[in-house]
């Protein structure tokens, strides 16, 4: 007990160096791959330059505003285009990553990108396919209801909520669009 | 070439994209052979990190062949069978001078409080990950390693996040002989945590989680105690009932963004994305580690701020360690380790599934159905 100044622990290396693999090979710590934590060696990376190249940048590349330059190299995939680009370019061109509203709004263009993306994707003839992109159809192939219940878990409590989460955004949509619809005809 | 493609919250799908191209003289093209899908990318494919954007592929684990270089690629060949570390990393900036590879300030322009990660969101640097017939492999002299010939494919794929990042967790607990370690967390990260705790010397290691399939495992393959935390009131009464109210020298959070054990913070932060993460695993970590003692955080959370118990860290004296693990500077030792039989990484594999059955793979793996623990990917041109 920490009431005193005994220590309560009770272990046996030899009991535990018998039992477990490797046991202890690793104890000094003064040998661990990562000691000390800040080792400088920059002979030892494999990089045979000062400064890397710089990666061409063929198209504006946001950046936080944390950085004084473009890095050397980036990804190129998904470049910033439509609504969602615009709201994340301000995010990265106004706020740095300290703040919370530079999170937020990446968040918001998140969200703003899979509108997009469906409308764009219905129209180039590659439609999503809203539930066999979800996996759910492997439900009764991968024993949905004996993993789930009559174990324990604890996270099943509140799994109802994610078929939600998925659709409840496309239900608020179409019923926007169409109550934008009707507003129109009826305007007329 | 085929590629896995974030389509939004819960939604991916199999595209045809283009075969990535040398963008920098120092890249390579990896045809991809195995890939695995990592806890963390549940945190993507829930649209949990800011500026994940549709049409990005995702995977930070995966082994290939290189299928082309660039002009200044000195250290790889074609046709080399090639890991390659979740970490993009430039080997020359001041961070990379000094180990911190995890850290690098050369190959993210979107954010300066994270380096380059393979297919994490552009808040990681807007890469395309692994979980495709082919992936752009930056810094090809720098990050990734020739497979030794004894090396098996899918050992050499555990080696490129979930061991090394394990390992590096116990590092950081700063475990001395004796000590006993709490590991929050059953899943990949926290099965090599526990193993790795004992390759330092502890005396004791207990595993927290609620799937009982994985506390079997860590009875079984990290020989650790167990808890199942849905099974008491206060998980932290119990563990300190256990380590005599002295509390654990150590704790290791390998759990993350996405804890369970307390529904307001798992929904706040989980669902409705109003904290970077659900911090009940580290909480759970400061509250039932002793006074004086270390906590180690190799969970994943997002950016934005997180109720976490700072009161009880600081009155506790507690030193709190963290980072996105420098993977290459674990492998030397890791691979005496697997040589020498002290660790078989791929037994945690469970399932191995087709490119093409993508959508299943992560559906199964975010719900735990199956009692998967580790899916791994192989694409068709394998």
């Amino acid at each position: 007990m920490p009431y005193t100044a005994d220590d309560p622990r009770q272990w046996s290396p030899d009991e535990l160096r018998a039992r477990i693999p490797g046991w202890g090979v690793d104890s000094d710590p003064a040998d661990r791959p990562s000691y000390p934590k800040q080792r400088f060696a920059p002979g030892e990376t494999g990089a045979h330059w000062e400064l890397p190249d710089q990666q061409p940048e063929h198209a504006p590349r946001e950046r936080s505003i944390e950085h004084a330059r473009l890095t050397p190299v980036f990804g190129t995939v998904a470049p910033l285009r439509g609504l969602s680009g615009a709201i994340r370019r301000f995010a990265y061109a106004r706020f740095s990553e300290g703040r919370a509203a530079h999170w937020l709004l990446l968040i918001l263009g998140d969200r703003v990108d899979v509108i997009e993306s469906s409308v764009t994707s219905l129209v180039s003839g590659h439609p999503d396919e809203l539930v066999s992109e979800t996996g759910v159809l492997s439900e009764k192939r991968r024993h949905g209801i004996a993993s789930r219940f009559g174990r324990g878990r604890v996270d099943v409590k509140h799994q109802w909520i994610d078929p939600l989460l998925v659709v409840g955004p496309w239900l608020l949509a179409s019923w926007g669009a169409i109550a934008l619809v009707r507003k129109v005809f009826r305007s007329r | 070439m085929k590629a896995m493609v974030y389509r939004g919250p819960y939604r991916v799908r199999i595209e045809e994209k283009d075969i990535p191209a040398i963008e920098h003289p120092n890249d390579a093209i990896v045809r991809v052979t195995r890939a695995a899908i990592c806890g963390s990318d549940l945190h993507l494919y829930h649209g949990m990190m800011p500026d994940t954007r549709v049409g990005t592929t995702f995977g930070h684990e995966f082994i290939g062949v290189v299928e082309a270089v660039g002009p200044s690629v000195a250290n790889l060949q074609v046709g080399d069978r090639v890991m390659v570390p979740f970490n993009v990393y430039c080997g020359s900036c001041w961070f990379c001078a000094r180990g911190l590879y995890s850290n690098c300030h050369n190959v993210n322009p979107n954010a300066t409080a994270v380096g380059g990660i393979y297919g994490y969101s552009h808040t990681c640097g807007g890469y395309d990950g692994g979980q495709a017939e082919y992936v752009r492999v930056p810094f090809a002299d720098v990050g990734p390693m020739v497979i030794p010939e004894w090396l098996d494919d899918e050992d050499a794929l555990m080696l490129t996040d979930a061991l090394p990042t394990g390992y590096f967790g116990a590092q950081l607990g700063d475990i001395t002989e004796g000590d006993t370690v709490v590991v929050f967390g059953a899943g990949p990260i926290g099965l090599f945590a526990a193993k790795s705790s004992w390759l330092m010397g502890a005396g004791r290691v207990i595993v927290v989680d609620h799937l009982e399939n994985r506390l079997a495992k860590a009875r079984e393959f990290a020989h650790a105690e167990t808890f199942h935390f849905g099974e008491y009131d206060d998980i932290v009464v119990a563990l300190k009932k256990a380590t005599d109210h002295l509390g654990a020298d150590v704790a290791i959070d390998a759990v993350g963004a996405e804890a369970d054990g307390n529904l307001t913070q798992h929904i706040t932060a989980a669902k409705f994305k109003l904290q970077g993460g659900s911090p009940i695993a580290l909480n759970w970590a400061i509250d039932s580690v002793r006074k004086g003692g270390n906590v180690s955080v190799m969970g994943a959370y997002g950016p934005m701020f997180s109720a976490v118990k700072f009161g009880d860290a600081m009155n506790k004296g507690l030193t709190l360690r963290m980072n996105q693990c420098p993977v290459k500077r674990q492998w030397p030792r890791l691979l005496e380790h697997i040589r020498a039989g002290y660790i078989k990484p791929s037994e945690i594999i469970t399932h191995r599934l087709p490119l093409d059955d993508i959508a299943e793979g992560y559906h199964m793996f975010s719900a735990k159905l199956d009692g998967c623990i580790k899916p791994v990917i192989v694409p068709s041109a394998a």
